[in-house]
């Protein structure tokens, strides 16, 4: 047991490590904040490709999505940070992180605003549209309102996987929390500066995965 | 060489190929045999966890609703470092392998306990006291009555959740599990040549493809829900 806590639980590691891992919070929240958007926006557009009425654009967009929802994000990211420079192309850590998070996440927010879009009956666009509304009028006052309504759930509970994805970027030795805790680890020999992290993402985390089940049980019900 | 040619050369290199398609396809059977260990065990412990909830004890609630939450909102990499680099250390040994499988198994315990709970809680409560006042038990009750009304609602999440993490076997390329990544990503350094890489896509796409297909067609076919 003793040697349990002191592996796990020290406090002195886990202080030394405060700063660094102070640091990679910063990142971790840099990734999400420029993550988070990109996929809500880059799956807005997959949903609308995906339900468009252009059938080569329509069979192109959920190719392309179920291609990006087959491969582990993992596997993109490497792809991406690995095989890119083959073709001259070298991207930063950071830049790889952003585009392999765009691609699957813009996959899984376009399958859930598709939903969402389905979810709103064919009438209400077309009682916006007899009004005069124009079609992006209808879509952004009275179909996307409703829509974004009907799968928060499922936006929340994808929004608190991406949190969670951020820590990948340490396998392409991008700052972020998990990494700057496993340098610690690797230091000290000492897995406490992880276990802190891992505090960290149960208190960010912990409310939302609560309201999560909330909603489900609400909508089951 | 025109660009063609070396880019070929260079993403579907035929003799880098065969060279590494052997390695390759060991990681396809490292990363079937986990995901399908996983997907088990991770199921049948998640539905069992479900079932004890339905007792509506408290003790027996409380750890349960802990233990989903805290796997439900730790990152699996955070889980996998500590378990592999900490455990030996507090003097309990086990293989990258081992490590894997037992934390993307509780991971998917935790998502499918929720899952199916959700399900079971959307049983109307007439069911429950009808099935009961017929004289079945409440072991007969939950198993013939609640669960096949429950997993039927369940199973368009529950196989999204299995998939998002059977994909995650990925992860163990971290700590050197040979699955797929790993074989790749170790072959193209070795080679120089990113055709390992574009092999391991392939083997991906094969493998996961058909499971996603799948997944939009359950989704279809049991609607999980209609506003």
């Amino acid at each position: 047991m003793e040697r349990f806590v002191e592996q796990f639980l020290n406090l002195e590691i886990m202080m030394a490590a405060w700063p660094m891992i102070l640091q990679g919070f910063g990142m971790t929240v840099l990734i999400c904040a420029v993550v988070i958007p990109l996929g809500l926006t880059g799956g807005l557009l997959a949903a609308l490709g995906s339900l468009s009425g252009r059938r080569p654009l329509r069979w192109t967009v959920i190719a392309l999505v179920d291609v990006f929802r087959a491969f582990p994000p993992l596997v993109l990211l490497i792809f991406i940070y690995a095989g890119l420079p083959f073709t001259g192309l070298r991207l930063s850590p950071f830049a790889a992180v952003a585009i392999a998070f765009f691609l699957n996440n813009s996959a899984y927010y376009g399958e859930i605003f598709r939903a969402g879009i389905q979810s709103v009956g064919a009438g209400q666009s077309e009682a916006a549209r007899s009004t005069g509304l124009t079609g992006p009028q209808t879509l952004a006052y009275v179909v996307l309102p409703q829509a974004v309504r009907n799968v928060l759930p499922d936006l929340l509970s994808n929004t608190v996987e991406v949190v969670k994805l951020t820590s990948l970027a340490s396998v392409v030795s991008l700052g972020e929390m998990l990494h700057q805790a496993d340098l610690a680890r690797s230091v000290t020999y000492n897995a406490s500066p992880i276990v802190l992290v891992a505090g960290i993402y149960l208190v960010l985390l912990w409310p939302l995965v609560r309201l999560v089940s909330h909603f489900e049980r609400r909508l089951a019900s | 060489m025109t660009q063609w040619e070396r880019f070929l050369e260079t993403f579907f290199n035929a003799e880098v190929l065969a060279r590494y398609a052997p390695s390759i396809l060991h990681g396809v059977w490292v990363t079937i045999e986990l995901s399908l260990l996983i997907v088990v065990v991770g199921i049948g412990v998640g539905t069992a966890l479900a079932c004890v909830r339905a007792l509506r004890r408290p003790w027996l609630t409380a750890p349960i609703v802990v233990f989903a939450d805290v796997f439900r909102a730790l990152p699996p990499l955070v889980l996998i470092l500590i378990a592999f680099f900490g455990l030996p250390n507090a003097g309990v040994f086990l293989s990258a392998f081992l490590v894997l499988f037992l934390v993307l198994t509780l991971v998917l315990a935790a998502f499918a306990e929720e899952i199916v709970w959700a399900g079971i809680t959307s049983v109307p409560k007439g069911q429950w006291e009808a099935a009961r006042s017929t004289g079945l038990t409440f072991g007969q009750t939950l198993g013939s009555v609640v669960l096949p009304q429950a997993i039927r609602l369940a199973i368009p999440p529950l196989t999204n959740r299995a998939i998002a993490i059977t994909k995650m076997t990925a992860l163990g390329t971290v700590i050197g599990v040979p699955d797929i990544l790993n074989q790749a990503t170790t072959a193209q350094s070795f080679s120089g040549n990113a055709s390992p890489l574009m092999l391991a896509a392939v083997a991906y796409l094969l493998l996961f493809l058909p499971l996603v297909i799948l997944s939009r067609w359950l989704e279809t076919r049991f609607a999980w829900r209609r506003a």
